[in-house]
């Protein structure tokens, strides 16, 4: 699906001609982004790096979904990590039961994945703040009990164990560490890709009167409960793309994929990288693995270390690591003006 | 033409919209004033779809919008401007202009096409043009001073192009001369784009002044309607509304 997006992305281009070089731009850091990305194995030989790469993948598909709903949206979703979780168990069990070739288990997911997000967007986006937030971590919470309890099917509190099969598919094999680096970063760049078009699209735009005045929006003709409800199941796309990539990465899934603290993560990493620009979750992920793989390696007390670097952005500089950036940034263009 | 027939609303035992019947025929502009608690928001929100009525019907050109949908009432062309300018606080003039003519063109939703559409930018223009907010197109609405928001709420609603323009207190919160100045834009809007206007106002200078047509209501119920002059004179509104004004002037 992204695929088909962020290709008819590049086609349709040259027709509009007022906001097409936006959409050319984007797809040119993209280009640029991947070229310098899948380069990266012929410069080092660093197999950590390349993990790292792949991990910031999958997280950052599913921080940067999370921000579809949180910063364009308003809506803070304590449970998006079920899609994650569910992305990586549909895709695991499907690729070890049925032994289908990827591409087809990779879009069987995003159907899954569509599908039950519909059905709990449906109960969630009607209700306010505190409450939408609660009922996303209840759903969170049950699909993560049904994985535990439903151990001849999901393994149970072991995951999916005996690793996922990775047949090769059009001279792509993921069971070699380059190609799945490689694929890894393809589906990070295009769900961006797809992400940013959706944030500035006429529904991304949508979105932020939604966030900003939802009582207005519905003055104007638009219908919020349905925007709300198609936005809720675009984010869990993406998410379950993130979880994917975990998936193929460990070659297996786990229940802690679709634990609540994957949300927390997420709500962690927005917080860190900033809500207000669309790379400022991708931000947020790279400083939050950085700092929990170095962390890590000095003490055992991470959890304390962390705590305090988020509170520092909360409380210190109220905002993201790229909202600060942006502000000071427009700050100092004002200021040019002045003089 | 905009028909009110019987309309009733409740709140617990409160008659808040206590059967009220009115005729706004199209190209009129009206005043509908009325001391605090006399029913006129609760009118308009009845009317635009916020509260449904318990009874009574809303005819537009003979439809009958009572009980819809605020989103549907709307397109079928009644649009509305808040007491407390209601907008994108976040958004850019321009921005706010364009996703509302998005909204009315239904691709409010379309996602393979960058915002803004090109169908969108001429009615856009056309309605900064109008009032005044085509200079400040780029300033975020939250950094606008407090009257220009009042006039973005009313572009929001004009840039529907509706056929009836329901404005609840246009110059709320404004010093005397910027009423004036707000009330003359209000006045030539209706005058340039030939739709049924009805407003809200306290100041009775103001809608002595510009109102051709004044409606008072009173615990929910109409006490007068009529011109200007026969308001003025209509015993009933002096008593529970100019009374302590009059009295004042007498003495």
């Amino acid at each position: 699906m992204t695929e088909l997006e962020a290709g008819g992305a590049g086609t349709l281009a040259p027709v509009r001609s007022g906001a097409a070089p936006g959409r050319y731009r984007d797809i040119l850091i993209a280009l640029i982004a991947f070229a310098v990305l899948a380069s990266l194995p012929l410069f080092t030989g660093s197999k950590a790096l390349l993990d790292f790469v792949i991990r910031c993948s999958a997280y950052g598909l599913f921080a940067t979904s999370l921000n579809l709903l949180v910063g364009y949206t308003g809506l803070t979703s304590f449970g998006h990590g079920m899609f994650f979780g569910l992305g990586a168990y549909s895709f695991g069990l499907i690729m070890q039961k049925l032994g289908v070739p990827i591409p087809v288990a990779f879009v069987a997911t995003l159907a899954i994945t569509a599908v039950i997000a519909a059905v709990i967007g449906a109960i969630c986006v009607r209700l306010k703040e505190i409450y939408f937030a609660f009922v996303t971590l209840a759903f969170q919470m049950l699909i993560h009990s049904t994985i535990l309890s439903w151990a001849s099917f999901t393994g149970g509190d072991q995951g999916l164990r005996g690793g996922i099969p990775r047949p090769s598919f059009l001279g792509i094999n993921l069971a070699n560490h380059v190609h799945l680096y490689i694929a890894s970063c393809a589906l990070l760049i295009l769900g961006l890709l797809a992400m940013r078009q959706i944030a500035q699209s006429p529904f991304g735009f949508t979105l932020r009167m939604i966030r900003d005045n939802a009582a207005r929006a519905s003055f104007l003709g638009i219908d919020v409960w349905r925007a709300k409800l198609t936005v809720f199941v675009l984010a869990a796309l993406f998410a379950s793309m993130g979880g994917m990539v975990m998936a193929l990465f460990v070659s297996g899934a786990y229940p802690e994929f679709a634990y609540w603290t994957i949300s927390g993560e997420g709500i962690f990493i927005n917080m860190l990288g900033g809500v207000s620009t669309f790379l400022g979750p991708m931000v947020g992920t790279v400083l939050l693995l950085l700092l929990n793989d170095t962390v890590t390696r000095f003490t055992e007390y991470h959890g304390i270390v962390l705590g305090i670097v988020i509170l520092f952005f909360a409380l210190g500089l109220r905002k993201g690591l790229l909202d600060f950036v942006a502000e000071w940034f427009s700050q100092r263009r004002d200021a040019g003006k002045g003089h | 033409m905009l028909e009110i027939r019987n309309l009733a609303k409740s709140f617990g035992g409160v008659k808040a919209t206590n059967d009220v019947s009115l005729d706004f025929p199209d190209g009129s502009l009206t005043a509908v004033i009325g001391p605090n608690g006399a029913g006129k928001s609760t009118f308009f929100n009845l009317i635009t779809g916020a509260l449904k009525p318990d009874s009574g019907e809303v005819l537009l050109d003979g439809v009958d919008l009572a009980g819809r949908s605020p989103p549907e009432i709307v397109r079928h062309g009644i649009g509305r401007a808040f007491q407390v300018a209601s907008i994108f606080r976040s958004l850019t003039v321009q921005e706010t202009m364009l996703a509302a003519v998005s909204a009315d063109q239904r691709t409010s939703a379309v996602l393979h096409k960058r915002f803004p559409l090109p169908e969108t930018r001429d009615r856009a223009e056309h309605v900064m043009e109008l009032l005044g907010l085509a200079g400040k197109r780029h300033r975020t609405a939250a950094t606008l001073s407090h009257g220009d928001q009042k006039l973005l709420d009313i572009a929001l609603a004009l840039v529907l192009e509706p056929k009836v323009l329901l404005l609840d207190e246009p110059t709320a919160g404004m010093g005397p001369e910027e009423r004036w100045r707000m009330i003359d834009k209000v006045r030539e809007l209706w005058e340039t784009q030939k739709i049924t206007v009805v407003f809200i106002e306290h100041d009775m200078d103001i809608v002595f002044k510009i109102a051709p047509k004044i409606v008072v209501l009173c615990y929910g119920r109409i006490l007068a309607t009529g011109t200007p002059d026969e308001i003025r004179n209509n015993s009933a509104v002096i008593e529970a509304y100019l009374g302590t004004e009059h009295a004042g002037a007498a003495a």
